[in-house]
Parts: structure tokens; sequence; C-alpha cells
């Protein structure tokens, strides 16, 4: 029993020697959706720099900015990544903690909505992916009165009750889980974007934010939408397999995977890689991360890992991001990220 | 009435009886072989579609190891990537634009120099001679050699162009393109190339993991066992602690992680992502299971062992360490065995404690940053390289293995040493 008291006493000391010891391995949390381009700048870091191959967790973009904005010292996290700016919230908690912050964009993703590649071809405006994902969507029974349409539970089953035009087929969604920031992407440029093609609706975001929000933001719940994986493989080969199901995730899936699936063409415009560099896709977004200053030069390479994600070999327009499925930004973006990371330029709100 | 005496009535009664208990066996047989075709499906689902993982496309190039590229002096800043480049281009001497000679590099993995700077390095005299080795080509090509992306597609609609596709077919009639045992699924850490991605990392941090497991929850399991058996006095005190170790046997693994994230990480200040932190978070998790499976074996020992004893002068303490320990063995281990099975297959715990992360580098001791098998799998599920399918698959048919292998010495423990009485 002594031994076990020792092997106890040795365990648990070890244990607070090792939370006090100097790291020499960059520690990176965030967003989901960075992670695969993250990973691939963190691992090509490793082989080609003389400094360790930093460790990256999916903590999600809010999980990895709570971890983040937590303090300075060696067990929080040298760098975020996020899929969306950081919240003036989440920024007032990182300044009360000391954390001067330098904010880099990394490229876009688009959000597609994709089905098999037999099934006909969607051309969807955003109203009408509104209409067919939203809870509460306008009375189409009711004529609106005095610039206000009754909100009642989604009517639509089928995609050409939303207009005649779409295909005679059971709206069947798969979309990501409430967690993901890709979903959170999604209501945003996708359903809000679309409400507000109804007058009353843009109205109703000056009048009551909160009750927009709620209206627009909200997806349906009577089976019409399915969570499904974020970012999943499976989720391919449900749509390949049911030509009738629409899938909801990023542009990378699409690309890695255009011989079984395609994606709808949305406001007019192709989800491809030239119409989201350019703009033309609606609903896109940029990629963030964040880098903490305080660590710099206390965690080693952090500044040569920032030089390595920013390089025109990363995320440059021939860069091996693309390959990962980033889309990258104009060159004179790219100069400003890649100065911006050299100097570390400090983010202000 | 009946009449019970009519041997007509009771004949067709007796039949009746038989019919409902041919009837009984029917369902029960029905049970078997259907849970049975359940898994059988499943598991020869799982093993095909990970076949693709187990071989991999490598071309022989001849490796020209000048000195243009690595000096004897400090072989490890040699540029290998060059060296297997240039002999790549020697078999295309028509490319010759940039952006062609670019198209061309992209059909080599990412880890096409390994091999040739761990040789140079071990012995740097291999300097200035050539070598003819096989290297990995990209996951895309090997893919489509495998047949999983069809080349009769039009070229928008592959991932393989047909620039590629004739660098590829110009390889493959010089027959220099050979499939090969994927030796790096065992031996690498993980990667962001599938054909580089391994499981050794993983199975290293899962190893890590359990042996902290082990260390912690054994002894204090087995002793809080004996004293609850052997040693306590039955009141509502140990009644109640009785009923929550049952609770805890229940509560969700999560409900752990978030106790190990606010105890040791926050509190204690234990690193992140380290074996130590989920060894321990998941000891609190099969110390309910060690417990339950220890007092069951103990109070399966028959008084008259302890009465004998006892009888000729033994001491409580000599009376379970002489007897009653040695005898509940067998039903100890396997309890022990089954916890640890079920803590090697969880991930939702570690999920909070950062194990859950891209860690190239192989775990060396408990402190480094580590993931283990489960949380590997989940990941590769989630990368968007069509060859991550594959792996994934992988993965998991070596987690069932592990899991097989640990619960078969269960059993074998069981039944080599299990006394019956």
């Amino acid at each position: 029993m002594n031994k076990f008291k020792i092997t106890m006493a040795a365990l648990i000391g070890f244990a607070m020697a090792s939370g006090a010891q100097a790291r020499d391995q960059i520690e990176i949390v965030g967003s989901s959706t960075v992670f695969p381009f993250a990973t691939a700048v963190a691992e090509q870091f490793g082989r080609t720099s003389k400094f360790k191959t930093p460790v990256i967790e999916s903590t999600g973009s809010g999980g990895g900015m709570k971890l983040f904005c937590a303090g300075i010292g060696l067990e929080h996290p040298d760098v975020t990544n996020a899929s969306r700016r950081i919240k003036s919230k989440e920024f007032k908690k990182c300044q009360d903690n000391g954390i001067d912050l330098t904010e880099v964009v990394i490229g876009f993703d688009g959000i597609v909505l994709a089905n098999a590649k037999g099934a006909p071809q969607l051309e969807l405006t955003r109203k009408q992916i509104y209409l067919a994902t939203a809870k509460m969507v306008p009375d189409p029974n009711k004529p609106c009165q005095s610039n206000w349409c009754e909100p009642v539970a989604n009517p639509y089953e089928k995609w050409n009750e939303i207009d005649p035009s779409l295909p005679d087929a059971k709206i069947e969604i798969l979309g990501p889980p409430p967690t993901s920031g890709t979903r959170d992407a999604f209501q945003e440029l996708a359903m809000s974007k679309g409400a507000n093609k109804f007058p009353h609706m843009k109205a109703l975001k000056k009048a009551d934010k909160k009750m927009w929000k709620k209206l627009t933001r909200t997806v349906r719940e009577d089976g019409a939408w399915i969570d499904a994986g974020e970012n999943d493989n499976l989720m391919v080969s449900k749509l390949a397999a049911n030509p009738k199901a629409v899938g909801v995730f990023g542009y990378s899936f699409l690309d890695q995977n255009s011989d079984k699936i395609k994606g709808a063409i949305v406001e007019g415009i192709q989800p491809t890689f030239d119409n989201i560099a350019g703009g033309k896709y609606k609903i896109s977004r940029s990629l963030f991360f964040y880098i903490k200053h305080a660590h710099v030069g206390t965690v080693p390479g952090i500044l040569e890992y920032v030089a390595e994600f920013t390089s025109e070999k990363a995320f440059g327009e021939e860069g091996y991001l693309l390959d990962k499925g980033l889309i990258p930004l104009p060159a004179a973006d790219r100069q400003k990220y890649r100065n911006d990371g050299k100097n570390l330029t400090k983010l202000s709100m | 009435m009946t009449d019970y005496s009519d041997p007509q009535y009771r004949a067709a009664r007796l039949k009746k009886r038989y019919r409902a208990e041919r009837r009984f066996r029917a369902y029960g047989l029905a049970a078997v072989l259907s849970a049975a075709l359940i898994l059988v499906f499943l598991l020869s689902s799982i093993i095909y579609s990970s076949l693709p993982a187990f071989s991999h496309h490598h071309v022989r190039l001849d490796i020209e190891v000048s000195s243009d590229y690595v000096s004897a002096e400090a072989p490890a800043d040699g540029n290998y990537l060059g060296m297997v480049r240039a002999a790549l281009r020697q078999q295309f001497p028509e490319v010759t634009a940039r952006s062609d000679k670019r198209a061309l590099y992209q059909i080599l993995s990412i880890g096409a120099y390994d091999d040739i700077q761990k040789r140079v390095i071990a012995d740097p005299s291999l300097i200035g001679s050539t070598m003819s080795l096989y290297v990995p080509l990209s996951d895309d090509i090997d893919l489509m050699l495998k047949g999983l992306i069809d080349r009769n597609l039009p070229e928008s609609e592959r991932i393989v162009s047909d620039r590629d596709l004739q660098f590829v077919d110009k390889l493959l009639s010089e027959e220099r393109i050979r499939s090969q045992f994927a030796i790096a699924l065992f031996t690498n850490g993980d990667s962001r190339e599938p054909e580089m991605a391994g499981i050794r990392g993983a199975l290293s941090g899962s190893l890590l993991t359990l042996v902290v497991t082990l260390i912690v929850s054994f002894p204090l399991g087995v002793l809080a066992a004996i004293y609850l058996e052997e040693v306590a006095p039955k009141n509502r005190f140990t009644a109640l602690i009785e009923v929550n170790i049952n609770n805890l046997a229940a509560v969700p693994s999560i409900v752990y992680g978030l106790l190990g994230l606010a105890v040791f990480i926050n509190f204690f200040s234990m690193p992140r992502s380290a074996p130590l932190v989920g060894g321990l978070v998941l000891a609190l998790m099969t110390l309910p299971t060690i417990i339950i499976a220890t007092r069951a074996a103990l109070s399966a020992i028959p008084p008259s062992i302890r009465e004998a004893a006892m009888g000729v002068g033994a001491s409580r303490f000599q009376v379970i360490m002489h007897h009653v320990l040695p005898l509940a063995m067998p039903g100890i281990l396997t309890g022990t065995i089954i916890g640890l099975a079920q803590a090697a297959g969880e991930t939702a715990p570690l999920l909070m404690i950062g194990m859950m992360a891209f860690i190239v580098d192989v775990p060396g001791d408990v402190t480094a940053k580590a993931t283990v098998l489960p949380a590997q799998i989940y990941m590769w599920a989630n990368n968007p390289e069509r060859a991550f399918v594959a792996r994934t698959s992988a993965g998991i048919v070596i987690l069932l293995t592990l899991l097989l292998v640990v619960n078969a010495t269960a059993i074998y423990f069981r039944r080599r040493f299990e006394k019956r009485w």
C-alpha cells in the first residue's frame, strides 16, 4: 500500500511540475471550418522549419475565442481560428484580460447547397432558401396588411409550392447542426438576407432586431431540415443515394466530390471557385485567425508560423491551401494581412 | 366443463404445448440470427471500405543523391524535396514550362522524400550514388489507380486533371508504378495528407492514457471495494455510498470530461491534451465499474473460506490478503479489463480536455500532447479528402482489433482461473 501512495504522490507531483513547464510548441484552437487549412499549414511548417509542429484543436469559433481570451500564460492558447469575425463582447473580454491581438483574414469559404449528380439542377434565390428553411414564414394565403405579413408555421412541403419553377419534390435538407459555424453563416448569409427581400422584414430589422433575428434565423423543426454532420464525407454518400435530398456544407466538399454531387445555382450564380473568389456568389464568408501578442517571443515560432500561413505558396493564388478548398483573397488584401501578421498590427474595435 | 381425463383432449393439449415450445425456440434463434446478421453486415461493410487504406501506389524513381542538394557535413539540412523532384523530372524531359513542372510535382505525395532523407541521414556515404526507390504518389492519383475515381468522366467532374493522367499513363507504360502495403498507416502520426496519415500517434496516446487509467483506478477501485464489502459496517452511510457508486456508473461520460476540465486543468493547471489528464478522467469513469465488479467477485467467495481461515487464527487482514483476494482475482481482473475496454473507446470526456486535436508528433510520455484512437477516427471522418474515407474505416478496424484482443484476454483470465463452488 505504501507503494501505491508513492505512485500517487509522484503522479500528482509530476503533473503539477509539468503544468508550469515552458512550452516549445504552438497551441492553436478554434473553428472547425478553418481546421483543415490550419492543420495543412501546421504540417508544412513542422516539415520545413526547425520548430515543432503546432497542436491544433477543433473547438468551434466560439469555444476557441473563450479559451483564447481567458488570459495570458503558457496554459492558454497562442492562436485562435474563427470562421467569423471576433465579436465585440469577445474582444472586450480579451481586453479585460490584457490581451492584445492581431487579426489575419486567410481567405473565403463558400457555403453551397448541393444535390446528387443525377437530380435536377436547382436554381434558387436567397428568398426561396429562406422560405424553404425558416420555421416561421409570411402566410402565403393571407394578403399582407399595412406593411405586415402574419408569420405562420412553414407550410411548404414541396419545392414547387414555393415557386412553380422549382422541382416537384419534397423539401429535404441535410444541414449542419446548431453548434456549427457553417450553420451560423448559413442563417446569416442565406436566410436573413433572403427574408429581407420582404419589405416588412427589412422594416422589422430596424424596429425590433431581436424579433427579426428570431423570425429569420430559426430553422424549421418539422422534419424538412435534418441536422446532419457538419463536414462529413458521409453526407456526400447520403446525397448521392437520395436524389431528393439537398445538403448544406462548405465548398471544399463540393470541390472534392464533383463526380457525385453538384451545387445549386444561387441568385443566378454557380458556386465555382472563380465566382466565390470574385465575390459574385452570395453565400460566402471570410475566415480568420487571431494572434496573441504577449506569447510572441515566449513560445517559439509564432511569427514564423504566421509567415508560413500568409506566404504566397500557402494562401496565394496557386498555394497549397487551394487544394484543400480555400478560396484566396485578392492580392492587395493578401499583402495587407501578410504585413499585419509580420508587424503584429494591433486590432482595435 | 372440460374433461381432463379425456385422452383425446390430453393429446391435443400436449401437442399444443410442444408447438408453443418450438415457437419459443424459433423466436430465440431468430433473435440471435438477426443480431449476428447485423453484426456481420456492419463488420463486412467497414472492413470492405477500409481495404483501400492498406495499400498505396508508389512510383520507382532513380534518385541521384548529388552533392548539389546535400552535403556530407550536414545531411539533415539537405534539400531532399528538390532531389526527388529532379528525379521525377528526368522521366519527363519534355516538361520545361514552370506551370507544367508544378503540375508534375503534384502527382507526388508531400512525403515523397521522407524515405531518401532517412536513408541519407543514417548513412551519409550514400551521397554521390544513385538510388532506385519507390516513393508514394499523391492521394488523388492513388484513388484513380485503385478505380475509386472514374477516369472516363469529363475532366471537370474529376479531381485528377487530364495532364496528370498523361503523366501517370507514361509512368504506367514504363512499369514504374506498383501498389505497396501502406506501412505509413502504422508508422506515422497524423497528417493532413491521407497517404501520410498514420495511426501510431493515436495508438501511443491511447496506450499511455490507459496506463494512467489502470495505475489510478485499479488500486483505488479494489481497495474501495474491499473496504465496502469486507470491513465497513452495514449502515445508512455505507448504503448511501453504495447507491452513489451504482449511480455514477450510469452518469454520461461527458460529465467526467467537464469535471476533468474544471479540476485537473483549471484548478491543478495540468496541461491540456495530455494523456495524464485523459487517463485521470477515464480513471474516474472506470472506478464505479471496477468497484462493482470487485464487490461482486468478493461476495461470490463462499463464507466457509473466511470462516476456515479465521478458525485457524488468521487476522482479518490475513483472511483478505491470503485467501479472499487471490480467489476473487479472476473476477476483479475481468471487471477491470472490461472497464478499460470501455475507456479505450471513449471520446466524449476527452473532447473537453483537448484530446481531440491535430497532433503530428508521436507522444513519448504522459504529459506530451496526444490524441486517442476514437478521436483520431472522428477527425479523419471530418476531412474532406476522399482518401480519408478508407482511412477512417481502417482506423475503426484497428480499434476493433484492439478491443477484441483486450476482451479476449478478459475471457481467457476468467476461463483459466475461475473456480466454481
